[in-house]
């Protein structure tokens, strides 16, 4: 790997760029790992990353069907916060944003993280008081928060329709929220664990899983078995599929979620906005795009195509917030498959079977907790235990009743 | 100055010239050009600066492929970026601008980053501007990117929206479109001919070829004209497809006066078409590909196809002194069109060693030099095209051995054609390479097929080479532009290559090739191309990337259509509404309701107001509106037995005429909702519900019986705005119901609380419900909607002398929580179980399963220290109520730490003359008494925890 610096791209500019090196070895699987991660998304690459930076292990395969981040890490709108309202999450998620704040320079790979800052709005009086309660949760379990009127929300956001059908009655602003270049989160981490000695193996399909006595064994895959006791099943959008083949049932379902840009445009956003009452949220990407999302398709999918009703939706939401945008084109719509469980809140930790661990469940939330998510995992297959920070998104809820149920308390679409 | 119009042919009238402006300066056109054609017939050569580089552009295409003239049209409110200039119809005073150059096209500052080319390829970004910390940079490279300007004034125009079923729906108005549609429309099919451009005929209009014996513009016109006689054909142009949905959907976008000058549109702007036909074809036609070479984006490289196109649609021919550069037989026929409309064809440049004799001949004829096995090394030429330096090529695209120069302004490039495979591929339909036509080409696919150019059926007399990239060192060439829009050069696609982004995805993504506002229409093959070839690999097996919807940049204001302002959800009016504005309510928008929060006197605020109104209920009798209160019939056999499994409370033990307040479960055992259920008769239930889950509680009860208990014998009907209710309420209340000639005993022993008849109130068809979320004697009084306003005249009239008076939902709340009665979604959410709210008696007690039990009772439910609901009094001397939203914390809390629980609902208690809240509080009801200091955004109160109810604690009220 050759290191970036200022150094290296003066060499590479006045060598016609030919002094670069592939960022990530194309690997071939060996017949057995240490450990092996299953998905080769931004949860996959930052969990093998972790696993060789923080726990020195370095025999380590991370498996992808695919091309790495071509899952939801390639296709989500590029939101980090950690808003979030029970200590459980926002403990969690502002780990996570921690981490990101450090990630291009610790990755000497410039993902992008714009600290833009996040608004959130309430339109009605439940909702300045839900908004309120969620400011004050955040602020006691440690993260930022400003809880701000309506007149300083205006001023804050140039643009922000005066009046629209529904009303701006306050608003919640993390500060240290924002947005980074999702493809470049997976590439940094890939070609980080890359250069721990991680091989990384594109097109390579887990086939099947050998189990014996409730214990992993190893996995059969589309290029040959491999011998391994420690699994990570970072699948998001096929994780019930993939339990499927390991034996086990999840509680969860998979439903579409789209995104869509628009054209490039000069700035004219700079913050982070979500309207809780049509679930639309939008930023303005580095390169000029409005990127907005709002609402799940309701129903269950593993088509990664998008529709025409949730795009009728989110282009009336964002036209409600701001109706210049009327006018300004839709270049793109897309979907990603997103795993849902019952309380919004991922499922990180053991499987029914020993030595596989599962990373799954994030909603539609899961690029903002990738380092988090790739952290905490780590820990736990290293060590066999749940790092604290992670301890309460056990799979074992579901049958406590310990859920956590984030998306009925803050009100917030995850 | 190149271009320049002829004084014959192309489809304008030449009778109507329409004056426009670009960049400031005043030029002229005719009716039926497009803003490109009229500027090219005006010698403007330079239409555009580059996304990255600022690198000055040209026109390349004439349709929807063009990734160089993006505009900005208009000005103000009326402003549209990035339009493309091809597909902007030219009006009278069209006024439009160049993007992305500053202070002009001509002197653009930031071309100095076309200087520093060198240093910033592909993805540079990804290894620079960490450090210190990329927000010191972000500013700067946001302000550089971007092309247009977002308007910054609401839109003035309205979209139209409509959906349309057909037999046949035929995208694309060519000649495989048009007879497709004939052929279809003869069969007696119902046809719908769609095409994104106002002109009809595709890439023939205009032109002389022969079509069954006639002349393309002849044959194109009869066909038009027998398609717009028959009943069964409908026909639009202007009409885009722009995406193909899942099982069979097409949107189709119709402009209908955007052509138009400003001062002559009225109506919708556009119509989005929401098309389901039995059969789509797709007859979308080609895109032509550049060639790939040094310098290929010199202003006057332009496709052979586009200058063919020009010629016929618009009588402009592109330039004067024209070189063509090719690699298959299409480009020659407009280098022998252009010739023959009087252009000085510098030569016709062929990478093939035997072009066919035919076009030999004709070149002959027409006195044009040939250079065959030859292709461009290098366009010269900075802000315009000088020349072109060409020499002999191999296969692989070397230019060997010695070059000449060709002096040329023109230069036309067809490197091949792409079929146009977008709405195939939304649609999930699969593509295969097509080794002759260098090209990817449909799969048939169920539901759609594809037909003419978009199906690849331009087959050519002999394979097209292979020509991806031409390069003098045999290295893919970081001066050769692939991507024009977005600045990407076959040295970044071999950088990416190099750097292992070689999944064609990884390629997009690295280099942003193909993620222009074009879509990569003119670059995404010949990326693939290159790629394959440094790769070693068949294109086939590289694969394409996702086309995503739509085909070409679609305004958000026809997506969203009728649903800006009001019409994004109308707001529900009380069966009262004008009363309640008549007599001073403040109208506040409650789930979707308009209800009113209080009804401020002149003077009053609506604290006051609410203070008022709950003393006067208290001590006389209040009149409230509680029409959006839930209503769902539930009725049949199995009804009682039903709703035992819906609610945590039995109800089939309830008898006929009497009430019951319940609570109803999620599957995951936390409170769903609440309300009343009243018994109407044995098989027959009104179920109640809170205003706001009125549809979500009727979806679940249906839910439950078509997809669990499908044996059951039930009926569900929500009859929530069939019925106005008026609410009574305060000791008073029997006395004005009296008043109304009641023909019900509505004597205290007969019609006790919490019980329900039916019968007439002022002769009306009524159900009077004796129940209460005030505390108050109160009656609910329902009668059909229609007679809503005779039951409020009647009532205010009956109700002076007992000092009536209105109040709204503030007073309403204050008295619930003066009463410790829960209001769902305030005072419980989405972990609130039915232990948590005093409801863990009754669940022990009953022995029938219900909806949440289980999941209510796992280990966690059963904690001992889970949040409770419990009452909180203000010991800290301050008057204000807490904050909602407020959190609670140990009273030993000397700083900010994380709470045990929340304020949920809080109030001035006029009757009490005390703050009073109720809260979520860990192991509250064990705590009756504790101190605890309540947190707000930085200030500090102090609290004791109290039971819920702090008024008529024994119930004597309600009993009255």
């Amino acid at each position: 790997m050759t290191r970036y610096s200022a150094w290296s791209l003066l060499r590479a500019g006045l060598s016609g760029q030919r002094t670069w090196t592939p960022a990530w070895r194309d690997a071939k699987p060996k017949k057995s790992y240490e450990a092996v991660i299953i998905g080769g998304g931004g949860h996959g690459l930052a969990t093998a990353y972790y696993l060789a930076s923080k726990h020195g292990l370095r025999d380590i395969a991370v498996l992808e069907r695919g091309w790495i981040g071509g899952g939801n890490t390639g296709r989500n709108t590029t939101v980090i916060r950690s808003n979030y309202f029970f200590p459980e999450s926002t403990r969690f998620y502002d780990f996570s944003l921690s981490l990101y704040e450090d990630l291009s320079r610790e990755l000497n790979y410039n993902i992008m993280f714009s600290r833009r800052g996040m608004w959130s709005f309430a339109h009605d009086r439940h909702g300045v008081e839900m908004l309120r309660r969620s400011a004050n949760a955040m602020r006691l379990n440690g993260a930022d928060a400003e809880y701000h009127e309506a007149d300083e929300v205006f001023r804050r956001i140039p643009g922000l329709n005066p009046s629209p059908r529904f009303p701006i009655l306050a608003g919640l602003l993390q500060p240290r929220g924002g947005t980074a270049r999702h493809d470049a989160v997976a590439w940094g981490y890939a070609r980080a664990a890359d250069s721990l000695g991680v091989d990384i193996i594109q097109n390579c399909e887990v086939t099947g899983f050998d189990i014996r006595d409730g214990r992993i064994r190893g996995l059969e895959t589309s290029l040959g078995d491999i011998a391994v006791e420690r699994v990570g099943l970072a699948v998001a959008g096929h994780s019930s599929v993939m339990a499927a083949r390991a034996g086990f049932r999840l509680p969860i379902v998979s439903y579409a979620l789209q995104a869509f840009v628009s054209e490039p445009m000069k700035p004219v956003l700079d913050t982070v906005v979500l309207a809780p009452s049509t679930g639309t949220y939008l930023s303005q990407s580095d390169k000029g795009e409005i990127v907005v999302g709002s609402a799940l398709d309701l129903f269950p999918s593993y088509a990664q195509r998008g529709s025409l009703p949730v795009l009728e939706h989110t282009a009336a939401g964002l036209i409600d917030l701001f109706p210049h945008f009327s006018r300004v084109r839709l270049l793109r719509q897309w979907a990603g498959i997103v795993d849902v469980v019952q309380d919004s809140t991922p499922i990180l930790g053991e499987s029914p079977v020993k030595g596989l661990y599962l990373n799954c469940g994030w909603g539609t939330g899961g690029f903002k907790a990738i380092p988090g998510g790739g952290f905490c995992f780590a820990h736990n297959i290293a060590t066999g235990e749940a790092h604290p920070l992670a301890a309460a998104f056990s799979l074992d809820r579901f049958r406590t009743g310990a859920l956590i149920d984030e998306a009925a308390a803050s009100g917030i679409a995850h | 100055m190149s271009g320049y119009r002829l004084d014959h042919g192309g489809d304008i009238d030449r009778t109507r010239p329409l004056t426009f402006h670009w960049e400031g300066k005043s030029y002229s056109g005719f009716s039926g050009d497009t803003l490109a054609s009229a500027l090219l017939a005006s010698g403007v050569r330079m239409v555009g600066r580059s996304f990255k580089y600022h690198r000055p552009r040209g026109l390349i295409g004439a349709g929807l492929d063009e990734p160089n003239a993006i505009v900005q049209l208009e000005q103000g409110a009326q402003t549209i970026p990035n339009l493309k200039a091809p597909y902007v119809e030219l009006y009278e005073g069209l006024s439009a601008d160049p993007v992305n150059a500053w202070p002009s096209l001509g002197f653009d500052l930031l071309a100095v980053n076309g200087l520093l080319k060198r240093f910033i390829p592909a993805a540079f970004y990804y290894k620079t501007f960490m450090w210190p910390d990329w927000l010191l940079f972000e500013p700067a490279i946001r302000k550089a990117a971007g092309l247009g300007t977002s308007p910054a004034l609401p839109d003035p125009d309205v979209y139209a929206q409509t959906s349309a079923h057909t037999d046949v729906l035929v995208v694309g108005g060519g000649i495989a479109g048009l007879s497709a549609a004939l052929y279809a429309a003869q069969a007696g099919k119902t046809v719908m001919l769609v095409t994104g451009g106002a002109h009809w005929g595709g890439r023939l209009a205009g032109t002389s070829d022969t079509i069954e014996g006639k002349p393309a513009r002849v044959w194109i016109e009869d066909t038009l004209r027998t398609l717009a006689a028959m009943p069964n054909v409908t026909l639009k142009a202007r009409t885009l497809a722009t995406g193909h949905y899942d099982h069979g959907m097409v949107s189709l976008c119709e402009r209908l006066t955007d052509h138009l000058p400003l001062e002559q549109r009225s109506g919708p702007r556009q119509r989005l078409w929401r098309v389901r036909a039995d059969d789509l074809i797709l007859a979308s036609g080609a895109i032509e590909r550049p060639l790939v070479f040094r310098g290929n984006d010199r202003p006057g490289v332009m496709l052979a196809g586009a200058a063919r196109a020009y010629l016929h649609r618009y009588g402009v021919i592109a330039g004067r002194q024209v070189v063509v550069a090719t690699n298959n037989d299409s480009a020659w026929q407009a280098a022998f069109d252009l010739a023959e409309a009087g252009a000085r064809l510098v030569a016709i440049v062929d990478a093939r060693n035997d072009p066919s004799a035919a076009l030999l001949d004709r070149a002959r004829s027409l006195g044009i030099p040939v250079h065959t096995g030859m292709a461009p090394a290098a366009a010269r030429g900075g802000r315009s095209l000088r020349g072109v330096r060409i020499g002999r090529v191999s296969r692989e695209g070397r230019i060997e051995g010695a070059t000449q120069t060709l002096r040329c302004d023109t230069l036309l490039v067809s490197g091949g054609w792409n079929p146009a495979v977008h709405l195939h591929s939304h649609g999930a339909g699969r593509l295969t390479l097509d080794t002759n036509l260098q090209s990817f080409t449909p799969i048939a696919a169920a539901g759609h097929r594809s037909v003419g150019g978009a199906a690849g059926d331009f087959a050519p007399a002999a394979p097209i080479p292979a020509l991806w990239s031409i390069s003098e060192t045999g290295e893919p060439d970081p001066e050769a532009w692939v991507d024009f829009q977005n600045d990407v050069t076959a040295g970044d696609i071999a950088l990416a290559a190099r750097e292992n982004f070689r999944s064609v995805e990884h390629l997009k993504r690295y280099t942003t090739l193909g993620m222009a506002s074009d879509q990569g229409k003119t670059s995404n093959v010949s990326g693939i191309g290159i790629l394959g070839t440094l790769l070693d690999r068949p294109m086939q097996a590289i694969g394409t990337t996702k086309f995503r919807p739509p085909y070409d940049p679609t305004p958000f204001g026809v997506f969203a259509g009728h649903r800006v302002g009001e019409g994004l959800r109308p707001r529900r009016r009380l069966a009262f509404h004008d009363w309640h504005s008549e007599n001073g309510a403040s109208l506040d928008e409650y789930g979707g309701w308009m209800r009113p929060a209080a009804y401020p006197r002149a003077g009053e605020s609506e604290e006051d107001a609410v203070r008022r109104e709950v003393l006067a209920v208290r001590a006389g009798v209040g009149l409230f509106e509680a029409s959006p209160l839930g209503k769902i019939e539930v009725k049949g056999p199995d009804a009682a037995a039903f709703l035992d499994r819906m609610y945590v409370n039995t109800i089939s033990t309830l008898n006929v005429g009497r009430c019951r307040y319940a609570i109803m479960l999620t599957e995951n055992g936390t409170v769903f909702d609440d309300g009343v259920v009243t018994r109407l008769g044995e098989d027959h239930f009104l179920v109640g519900t809170t205003s706001g889950h009125a549809g979500a509680i009727a979806e679940a009860l249906r839910e439950w019986l078509q997809c669990e208990w499908t044996t059951m014998q039930v009926l569900v009907e929500d009859v929530t705005t069939c019925w106005a209710v008026a609410n009574i309420a305060g000791p008073k209340a029997r006395d004005v119901l009296a008043a109304l000639e009641p023909d019900v005993d509505i004597s205290g022993a007969a019609f006790p609380h919490m019980s329900a008849r039916t019968g007439h109130v002022c002769g009306l068809p009524a159900r009077i419900a004796r129940v209460s979320f005030t505390g108050e004697l109160s009656y609910e009084i329902a009668v059909p909607w229609r007679d809503a306003g005779a039951l409020w005249t009647a009532l205010v009239e009956a109700g002076a002398p007992y000092g009536l008076t209105p109040f709204g939902v503030e007073a309403l709340m204050t008295m619930r929580i003066e009463k410790g009665f829960l209001h769902v979604g305030s005072d419980t959410d989405g972990a609130t179980l039915p232990q948590d709210i005093g409801f863990g008696g009754i669940m022990r007690k009953k022995t029938q399963d219900f909806v949440g039990r289980r999941s209510s009772l796992r280990s966690d439910g059963l904690r001992a220290d889970r949040r409770s609901l419990v009452g909180l009094e203000v010991t800290d001397g301050n008057p204000a109520p807490l904050t909602t939203g407020a959190h609670v914390l140990p009273a030993t809390a000397a700083a900010p730490q994380p709470g045990e629980g929340w304020v949920t609902s809080s109030t001035w208690s006029p009757t009490l003359e005390a703050p009073l809240a109720l809260a979520l509080v860990e192991r509250g009801q064990d705590r009756m008494g504790d101190t605890v200091r309540v947190w707000d955004l930085g200030t500090w109160r102090e609290a004791r925890i109290t039971g819920l109810c702090r008024y008529d604690p024994e119930g004597a009220r309600l009993d009255a």
